[in-house]
């Protein structure tokens, strides 16, 4: 039995009722289970890091990326990043961020390459998951940072050695949850209940305007914000 | 059907009966007089007489024929395929503090994965002293707790950042569900592979077709998460992640992974899609929050609301809605019935459990003028639920989750009713 797992049981157990300690079986082991097969780590295991841990062996080339994107994944991200119809763009939006209709892409707001990576081998092509080798997700890599300008060499090669030098331009801009610094939570007195605002409300925004609920809205009627993706 | 043939045979039945009742009317006989008044009454009804269904009948039961609206719904133009989508709890038709399962709302990345369980598999692995596999056989062995938690989408109201847009709370707020969860603490599981000191976070993956994964604080493993394999008393729904799922108490609806098939401890989070492309929060500074994991505090008056006007005039009216929070109970809620210029503390009725939904009303005589409802929740940290200007102020208009601000129906004198925003 490791000598640590205890003191973690504990940060676990301070904050809960007493009650819950007997259910917790209060370090004790149930034997339950059996112990996980390498091939079996193998098999599942396959998350990427931003610092590399997890990249598995292999290359792939922009010119490579670019077949593989035009036979794979263009029908819905367009030929080159920027979505068909309602399908998420990949590539673009540089500057936007801070715009009326802000374009989030890989390239505009994406922090890391390895979610990437990552990401297109475990659920791309979506209704065709895990089809797609290690050296394919690569070359699509290497791929979508040429359609995102983060690199500018069509010959490039991405590889295991080389990944975790790419930085991806907006990484800087993610803070920490600072939600409770906000003004009306920092201020937890007593709200106002009795004769809180001068004047009778008024209205000044209608959603049966913008007539987009589903049993009110016509094939034509846009809503007014967008999608939650 | 053989009920339908005996159903017309019986209306044509009664119909003669009815006949041979007006004539027996005329007449001024006792049985005549029992048609002054409500058919309802004075009739009598096909359910008085005949028998119906045995129990043989349905053996897993549905709701009554006349509740068929009481339903998901799903507006298509929200995201580009039904597969990768989400649909929305009629907030509006439900009452108490406990969603039926058949209800709750649904958010899935690869559709709905039909999992036969005894080919399910749950992995622990990484920064622990032996990986280990469990079957679901295996994790049924293990001490149980029930629990009953809201389970909030971080994109719940998420159309609403700009303005007043969907009309009705079912589609304005409801990405929420709350059910009673039977399953094992995490940390149970957790202590059986031994966790190693240098372990400072948990991946959690699903075995659905998006394979989604989230990063979860070790700390917050540790504390309140269960592996779930119920909800109300029975398996989990197909759609909810059976046979098994994470249940990631007050905490964003995306972290709580369904058709759990894997849980990793690192010393880093892994900054997956859906927490870096995904389930971070845009502020107008062009900066975005990232782990913002917990759901603040926020309510909604579910009746009356655009899907359920007031049809029986003037008199004794019961608003009802629903208030919670990520930070533990709702300590408080009020009701505006003028735009938040004055505020009246609403009743919270049935049980009050940390991180689950609570049940208000307040009853009161509608004069039959225009009114503008509110409803402000205040949880027992203290927090007060914002006003949607106040979040805006601070947030802009581009976060897509996180939306608690306080919500605004318009009552027209007819009983008509508007998602709208005030000044």
């Amino acid at each position: 039995m490791s000598k640590f797992r205890k003191p973690l049981l504990i940060i676990g157990l301070s904050v809960l009722a007493s009650a819950a300690t007997a259910l917790a079986g209060d370090g004790e082991h149930f034997k339950l289970g059996r112990v996980a097969t390498p091939d079996e780590l193998l098999a599942w295991d396959i998350d990427v890091r931003p610092d590399g841990l997890g990249l598995p062996d292999g290359r792939g080339t922009v010119a490579h990326g670019m077949e593989i994107f035009d036979e794979n994944c263009a029908s819905c991200h367009g030929d080159f990043g920027e979505a068909v119809g309602r399908w998420p763009v990949l590539a673009g939006g540089k500057g936007t961020l801070q715009a009326d209709r802000p374009e989030k892409t890989i390239g505009s707001y994406w922090p890391y390459l390895s979610t990437v990576f990552d990401y297109v081998r475990r659920a791309m092509p979506f209704g065709n998951a895990r089809s797609l080798s290690d050296d394919d997700v690569y070359a699509l890599t290497a791929y979508l940072l040429y359609l995102n300008d983060v690199v500018t060499d069509d010959e490039f090669e991405l590889s295991k050695e080389n990944f975790a030098d790419i930085k991806l331009p907006n990484e800087v801009n993610f803070t920490d949850d600072d939600r409770t610094k906000e003004p009306f939570y920092a201020d937890k007195s007593e709200p106002c209940m009795e004769n809180c605002k001068p004047d009778k409300a008024t209205i000044k925004a209608h959603a049966a305007i913008l007539d987009v609920t589903p049993e009110d809205a016509g094939e034509d009627d846009q809503p007014a914000s967008g999608g939650i993706e | 059907m053989k009920t339908e043939t005996t159903r017309t045979t019986r209306r044509a039945l009664l119909r003669a009966g009815l006949a041979g009742g007006t004539a027996a009317l005329t007449t001024g006989t006792a049985a005549g007089a029992r048609a002054a008044g409500d058919p309802a009454i004075t009739e009598i009804q096909d359910w008085n007489r005949y028998p119906g269904k045995g129990v043989d009948a349905t053996p897993y039961g549905s709701p009554s024929s006349f509740e068929a609206h009481v339903i998901r719904k799903n507006v298509p133009w929200l995201t580009s395929d039904p597969i990768s989508s989400v649909n929305f709890t009629p907030l509006h038709e439900i009452d108490g503090i406990i969603t039926p399962s058949g209800l709750c709302f649904e958010r899935h990345h690869g559709g709905i994965a039909e999992i036969d369980p005894n080919a399910h598999r749950l992995m622990v692995h990484g920064m622990v002293d032996k990986p280990l596999v469990f079957t679901m056989a295996d994790l049924k062995r293990f001490p149980r707790e029930n629990r009953i938690y809201f389970l909030e989408c971080a994109a719940n109201s998420g159309m609403e950042w700009r303005g007043a847009q969907l009309n009705g709370c079912q589609y304005t707020h409801g990405m929420v569900h709350c059910v009673m969860y039977t399953g094992v603490p995490l940390r149970t599981i957790l202590n059986e592979a031994g966790v190693k000191p240098e372990g400072k976070w948990l991946l959690a993956e699903g075995a659905d077709a998006s394979a989604m994964t989230r990063s979860v604080p070790l700390e917050k493993a540790l504390d309140d998460c269960m592996v779930a394999f119920g909800m109300n008393g029975e398996a989990l729904r197909p759609e909810q992640g059976y046979p098994v799922r994470l249940v990631v108490p007050g905490w964003e609806g995306n972290m709580w992974i369904k058709w759990l098939r894997r849980l990793e401890i690192g010393d880093q989070p892994w900054q997956q899609r859906e927490e870096t492309s995904k389930y971070t929060d845009l502020l107008a500074t062009g900066k975005a929050r990232r782990f913002t994991f917990l759901m603040d505090v926020k309510s909604v008056i579910t009746n009356p609301s655009p899907q359920a006007p007031i049809r029986h005039g003037k008199g004794p009216l019961v608003l009802t809605g629903v208030a919670w929070s990520g930070n533990g109970r709702i300590k408080r809620v009020d009701v505006s019935v003028d735009g938040g210029r004055n505020w009246h503390t609403a009743r919270i009725d049935g049980p009050s459990l940390p991180k689950a939904l609570h049940r208000f009303y307040y009853e009161f005589d509608w004069d039959g003028s225009e009114l503008f409802l509110q409803s402000r929740a205040i949880d027992e940290a203290g927090f007060v639920q914002p006003t949607k200007d106040q979040l805006r102020g601070v947030r802009g208009s581009n976060s897509i989750y996180h939306n608690n601000g306080i919500q605004t129906w318009h009552v027209t004198e007819e009983g008509s009713i508007e998602n709208v925003e005030i000044s």
